[in-house]
C-alpha cells in the first residue's frame, strides 16, 4: 500500500497539533474570565476618580493645572500597549495599525513622537522599525499590577510637566465582546473636561493643604488609573483573541484530518481493489 | 437619622460601599471625622485606617496606603492607593523603565521606518485575510 504509512504519520501529527491548540483554547478561556473579572473590579475606581475630577472641574478652582491646558502640539507622547505573547490572532497587528496611522499623521505634520511601550510585542516591533522610545515595560503576566506601570507613566507625565511633550495619547485594544476587540487611540493629556451637570451651583472645595498640590495628585492618579484600566482591558482582549484564534486553529486541524482520512481510505481501497483484481487475474490464468 | 454614602475603592477593586453615620479618615493634616452634610473637602490621605461607623452603630476599619479623600455633602469617596508608595520608589521605577527602553532597543535607529512598517502590516493583514478565507470558503 504505497504512501499509506506517510499519511498515517501525517494524521497523527495533525492530531497532536490539534490537542495543543485545544488545550490553549481552554486555558485562554479560563484566563479570559478572570481577566474580565479584573476589568470589572477596576471599573469602580475609574468611575469614582472620574467623578471626583468632574467635581473639581465644576468647582471654581482658582488654580488651573497644566494637565488641563491645551497647548499647540509640537511633540507628542504615545503609549502603546500590546500583549507579551503572540498566538493571539490579529490583536497586536491591529493595534500597530492604529499606532502607525497616528505616527504617519504626526510625521506629515512634522510633529516628533516619543514612544512608551508596554508589552513584549511592541518592544520587538519597534526594535526592528526604530523609533524614539523613552520607556518600556514588559512581562506583566496574567495579572498586571498598577505598580508595574508606574515607571512608564511617570516618565511620560514628567515629560509633559517639563514641556518635552505637549500631548499624551494611548493606543490599546478595547474589549467590545469576546469576538471583537477594537484598537483605539485615546487622549490622556491634556485631560479632556469631564461634564457633570448635577452640581451647577458655584462652590469650591476646602483644599487641604493646597489646591495645586492636590490637583496634581488627583490628576496623576487619574492618568495612572486610565493606563491601568487600558492594560487590564488589553489583557482581557489578549485572552479572548487567543481563545478565538485557537478555536479556529482546532477547527482547521479537524478539517485537515478529515481530508487526510479520505485520502487514506481511498488509497487503501485502491490497493485492495488492485489485489483482488490481481488474484482474479491470476486465477483466470491457471 | 441623617446618613452619608461612603465609597472606598482602590485601582484594583472596590473595597467598601454603603451608608454611614460617620467616617474617620487619616488625612494629611491630621485625622478627620466626617458627618453627613459636611462641607465639600478634598485632601490627601496618609497610610492608616479609614473607620466607617455604620447606621446600626457597628464600626468597620479599612487600611489604606494613602490616597485621596473627597467629601460632598452626601458622599464620601476614598480613592485608596493599592500599594504603599514612596516618592523615591516612583522615581526608581521611572528610571528602571527608561533603562529597560535603552537596553532593549539598543541598536535600533531613531527614525521609524514607516515604509517598512507599512509593508509588514499589509503582509500581516493579507495573511489574516487568507486564514479567514480558509476558514469560510463560502465568503469569497
Amino acid at each position: 500500500m504505497p504512501g499509506s504509512k506517510e499519511i498515517r504519520t501525517k494524521i497523527k501529527s495533525v492530531k497532536n497539533t490539534q490537542k495543543i491548540t485545544r488545550a490553549m483554547e481552554k486555558v485562554a478561556m479560563s484566563k479570559m474570565r478572570k481577566a474580565q473579572d479584573r476589568m470589572a473590579q477596576a471599573r469602580p475606581y475609574a468611575e469614582k476618580i472620574r467623578r471626583t475630577l468632574g467635581h473639581i472641574a465644576q468647582a471654581n478652582a482658582e488654580y488651573v493645572h497644566p494637565f488641563m491646558v491645551e497647548r499647540p502640539a509640537k511633540r507628542v507622547g504615545l503609549i502603546i500597549i500590546t500583549s507579551d505573547r503572540g498566538l493571539a490572532g490579529g490583536l497586536n497587528v491591529n493595534t500597530f495599525r492604529v499606532a502607525l496611522k497616528a505616527l504617519r499623521e504626526y510625521k506629515d505634520k512634522n510633529v516628533d513622537v516619543e514612544l512608551a511601550l508596554i508589552g513584549n510585542k511592541a518592544v520587538a516591533y519597534f526594535k526592528r522599525l526604530g523609533g524614539n522610545v523613552t520607556a518600556t515595560q514588559t512581562h506583566l503576566g496574567d495579572r498586571p499590577h498598577l505598580d508595574q506601570l508606574l515607571g512608564v507613566i511617570k516618565v511620560m507625565t514628567d515629560a509633559y510637566r517639563e514641556g518635552r511633550i505637549d500631548r499624551l495619547q494611548l493606543v490599546s485594544s478595547t474589549f467590545v465582546n469576546t469576538m471583537t476587540q477594537r484598537p483605539q487611540l485615546r487622549q490622556l493629556l491634556p485631560v479632556e473636561p469631564v461634564q457633570d451637570d448635577k452640581l451647577l451651583a458655584h462652590w469650591d472645595y476646602i483644599y487641604e493643604p493646597t489646591p495645586a498640590g492636590l490637583l496634581d495628585f488627583v490628576l496623576q492618579r487619574y492618568i495612572e488609573s486610565q493606563v491601568y484600566q487600558a492594560v487590564i482591558e488589553n489583557a482581557a482582549c489578549e485572552q479572548s483573541a487567543r481563545m478565538v484564534a485557537m478555536k479556529s486553529a482546532t477547527d482547521n486541524a479537524g478539517k485537515i484530518i478529515t481530508n487526510l482520512q479520505t485520502v487514506y481510505n481511498k488509497a487503501r481501497q485502491a490497493s485492495i481493489t488492485k489485489e483482488i483484481s490481481e488474484i482474479v487475474g491470476g486465477a483466470a490464468a491457471v | 437619622m441623617a446618613s452619608i454614602h461612603v465609597d472606598i475603592v482602590s485601582a484594583e477593586g472596590q473595597i467598601h460601599s454603603g451608608e454611614a453615620q460617620m467616617v474617620f479618615a487619616p488625612a494629611e493634616m491630621g485625622e478627620v471625622g466626617i458627618a453627613p452634610r459636611h462641607t465639600p473637602l478634598l485632601t490627601k490621605l496618609v497610610p492608616g485606617a479609614v473607620r466607617v461607623k455604620a447606621i446600626d452603630g457597628s464600626e468597620q476599619s479599612f487600611f489604606v496606603g494613602g490616597g485621596i479623600l473627597e467629601v460632598q455633602p452626601h458622599l464620601v469617596t476614598v480613592l485608596a492607593d493599592s500599594a504603599l508608595r514612596a516618592k523615591d520608589a516612583d522615581e526608581a521605577a521611572a528610571l528602571a523603565a527608561k533603562q529597560s527602553a535603552e537596553e532593549k532597543l539598543a541598536g535600533a535607529k531613531g527614525d521609524i521606518d514607516l515604509a517598512k512598517a507599512q509593508a509588514e502590516l499589509i503582509e500581516a493583514a493579507a495573511r489574516l485575510q487568507f486564514v479567514q478565507k480558509l476558514k469560510n470558503p463560502s465568503h469569497r
